[in-house]
């Protein structure tokens, strides 16, 4: 149901400077639209984005409603050795998904 | 306490929908909510405390004109070395005019190497976007952009 694109170079040079990108499918619901009738669309966001490598937390980030459908983000990292990259999406309603990436860091 | 400078034609018809519904009813409860910038202060407040923010340093880059405010890229980056010694905490980026002040925060440390972040944001009007970055050393820079919006997010119609 929940489908994550993450993008992460698969090789890099120890101490350089590479750039995560990462997309979510989910509708961000914002909580303020009426349907037709009047009635108040329940909000449904996702509220919370973490990227770490290896264990340690490298990007966290806090989502509103003014973030557009299918948060997409990108942010950059420097790579110090060769790992996994874990990324969590947090949402209302008990949303959950995760994605991961591997790198290879040559010297 | 009604400004009728803010009403979009949907908003008026919805207001006069309503209006021939309710009656009476207070005309408010038609209005989609607003952040006012005294939210917006009151946000801003929240996070800094009494420290001063001064302007630079941090840059937002957003279209100055969109057409669609449910899907507009903005970047922030900040001027740092991104060293152990000195770097960017946060990012925390505000709107004016959206229901919520609120637009996103990102938590950086010395390991990202480069204190930038892409994402998509709605805009509900043309209004001003502010970053405000938190840096190592405890203060705080900021950086506003101003965009005009033609096609509003965030309080529309569900078809």
């Amino acid at each position: 149901m929940a489908s994550a694109l993450v993008n992460v170079p698969p090789k890099a040079k120890k101490g350089a400077v590479i750039e995560i990108r990462t997309l979510m499918s989910h509708i961000m619901e914002p909580g303020y639209r009426r349907t037709a009738a009047g009635d108040l669309v329940p909000r449904d966001i996702i509220t919370s984005f973490s990227c770490r490598f290896n264990g340690e937390e490298i990007f966290r980030a806090d989502l509103f409603p003014a973030i557009a459908a299918n948060p997409f983000l990108s942010f950059f990292t420097v790579a110090t050795e060769s790992g996994k990259f874990e990324f969590e999406w947090i949402g209302d309603n008990g949303f959950v998904a995760n994605a991961s990436a591997t790198i290879t860091v040559e010297a | 306490m009604f400004d009728t400078s803010h009403l979009s034609r949907r908003q008026m018809l919805q207001f006069a929908g309503g209006a021939a519904v309710y009656g009476a009813l207070p005309i408010i409860t038609a209005r989609p909510a607003e952040a006012t910038p005294a939210m917006l202060a009151s946000a801003i407040r929240d996070l800094v405390g009494e420290a001063t923010v001064k302007v630079g340093k941090v840059k937002l880059e957003i279209p100055p004109l969109v057409e669609n405010g449910n899907t507009v890229p903005m970047t922030v980056s900040v001027d740092s070395p991104m060293t152990a010694d000195d770097h960017v905490k946060s990012v925390h980026v505000f709107n004016e005019k959206n229901p919520q002040p609120n637009i996103g925060n990102f938590h950086l440390g010395p390991r990202a190497g480069r204190a930038k972040v892409t994402t998509r944001i709605r805009l509900a009007d043309s209004q001003k976007v502010t970053a405000i970055a938190q840096l190592s050393d405890g203060s705080f820079w900021s950086g506003s952009v101003d965009v005009i919006v033609t096609l509003a997010a965030c309080t529309e119609e569900v078809p």
